[in-house]
């Protein structure tokens, strides 16, 4: 078993993978927490949208990816918390507004330029070769502010993910953390998705809430079993993937997606 | 049951001290005016019932009073020492909250956090008077279950005390008793009048519940388009509004 491990990790693209991934899907997981239980779990979507529009603009016209992906996809992150409280256009209608908008303006900038290539098929479905040194660097950075963040403000996080009106009535400052909350899930999003693709970061922020929600009756507990599940199904999906070649975007959704399968069943047999 | 003389929640002596004042204020949002020349006077000890249609009016004054929304114009005066922070608050629930995986304490001891400031964790002594609302309550046996397996008038109890932590001056409550069947509304209406009558807490009560704000507060506020009614039970009792209200039933 260790050798197995140190024989995958002794690869150093496997082994910027699995720091960046395992980092990417811990801060996936306990911003998901707040996310889904709050109903802006949509966010995390129409955000992964969004990097794929820029992250391929960036690309056809030469640029450099992440520093023009980030800062669109934190404007992003802010117009979508903006539309959330909108009562014009619906929420969600409006997320998928912009996610299928930034879905076609991605894919017309790569075919007028240079073609569907392989690094659009990796924004599109992730691609364990595309981590480079950077993206470790900003990975730890990223994991050490979201770890802090929930260390010291878990209960202020609490109390705003579970009543807004209530946590503003007492003068917590819900509308900065709803914007730290979007501004973090943004860099999440946009360092992950390289990795996971679009189509399936998103599932990283669902999927530890809602297998966690199954099994405990208690923020603390959804918390805490969601960021170490996270870790666990992370782990699990990239030794299926390195073992058997499979995609691990695809690998770690199929083991999240057998795990809330389990859980279901545990609470159906505890009832 | 709990004993009510163990208890450390404060008890009141009745005053006429003015909590909350205000003079021809405007309010309403984004420049839009919802409600003006809105006078009324808020003591200790008063029971307090927000009356009126939906959308005349009652959410946006309770969120100007909340200090959540500015008034347009006019502003609201305070007895010394007093501000909006003092307010403990009980919201509508949204559905989402129903459902929510967090524990009764969990919830409760979140009614402190406005006053902790930066401080991430919870005191033994706030722990202890979390506790004390909870008896208070008559739901200390629940503190460790979950939120969402509990009945409609036992989670209203659990946000009650979540607010006496935030605050045991001014409770200001949005539709407690709505959707509760009628045995739960009843108690929980009970509970009010407790913290009122024995702990001389002031309740301020968005309501649609006419019959229930007769009998159970001293004074009512009833919204209507562009004019209001605010004065006594008793001069509610003779005002065109409620003859209106009883002919229509």
């Amino acid at each position: 078993m260790m050798t197995f491990f140190a024989d995958m990790l002794s690869y150093p693209f496997l082994m910027r993978a699995f720091i960046v991934g395992a980092l990417v899907a811990l801060c996936c997981a306990l911003l998901g927490v707040s996310l889904v239980l709050k109903g802006f779990s949509m966010i995390g979507d129409g955000l992964s949208h969004v990097s794929f529009g820029a992250l391929t603009v960036a690309m056809a016209l030469n640029l450099a990816p992440l520093p023009f992906a980030l800062p669109v996809v934190i404007f992003a992150a802010f117009c979508l918390l903006k539309i959330k409280n909108n009562s014009v256009i619906k929420g969600d209608a409006g997320i998928a507004l912009i996610s299928s908008s930034a879905l076609a303006i991605g894919l017309m900038a790569a075919s007028l330029t240079t073609g569907m290539n392989a690094d659009v098929y990796s924004y599109m479905f992730g691609s364990i070769l595309s981590m480079k040194e950077s993206d470790v660097s900003i990975s730890i950075v990223l994991s050490i502010i979201v770890l802090l963040l929930f260390l010291l403000c878990y209960h202020k996080i609490f109390s705003i993910t579970f009543d807004e009106n209530f946590a503003r009535a007492t003068g917590l400052p819900v509308s900065g953390f709803n914007m730290l909350i979007a501004f973090l899930s943004a860099v999440t999003i946009v360092l992950g998705m390289r990795m996971m693709g679009t189509m399936l970061i998103s599932s990283l922020i669902l999927f530890p809430c809602l297998i966690a929600r199954q099994v405990f009756q208690n923020f603390f507990g959804v918390t805490v079993c969601a960021g170490v599940l996270s870790l666990i199904s992370f782990s699990i999906g990239m030794v299926i993937s390195y073992q058997f070649d499979a995609p691990v975007s695809a690998s770690i959704v199929l083991v999240n997606l057998g795990m809330l399968v389990i859980a279901m069943m545990v609470k159906k047999c505890r009832h | 049951m709990s004993n009510k003389t163990c208890t450390n929640i404060k008890i009141r002596p009745k005053n006429n001290t003015i909590v909350l004042s205000c003079k021809d204020m405007t309010i309403g949002y984004e420049d839009q005016t919802v409600l003006s020349n809105l006078t009324f006077e808020v003591k200790e000890g008063d029971y307090i019932s927000i009356l009126g249609e939906n959308g005349s009016g009652k959410s946006t004054l309770i969120k100007t009073i909340l200090g959540l929304t500015p008034p347009l114009f006019g502003n609201f005066e305070f007895k010394e020492g007093f501000s909006h922070k003092n307010i403990g608050y009980l919201p509508q629930q949204s559905s989402a909250q129903r459902d929510f995986p967090a524990s009764v304490l969990e919830i409760v001891l979140s009614g402190f956090l406005g006053k902790k400031g930066w401080h991430p964790f919870y005191t033994k002594k706030e722990k202890e008077m979390a506790i004390t609302y909870l008896r208070e309550m008559n739901i200390e046996d629940l503190k460790e279950k979950a939120y969402r397996n509990l009945s409609g008038g036992q989670q209203q109890r659990v946000l009650l005390a979540r607010a006496l932590c935030a605050a045991e001056e001014l409770l200001v409550l949005d539709e407690p008793v709505t959707g509760l069947d009628p045995t739960a509304q009843a108690e929980l209406y009970q509970m009010i009048e407790h913290l009122n009558k024995h702990h001389g807490l002031t309740i301020l009560m968005i309501s649609h519940d006419i019959p229930g704000a007769i009998k159970y507060s001293n004074k009512i506020i009833h919204l209507e388009e562009n004019s209001y009614f605010f004065g006594t039970k008793m001069e509610y009792k003779a005002s065109d509004l409620y003859q209106h209200w009883k002919g229509e039933m």
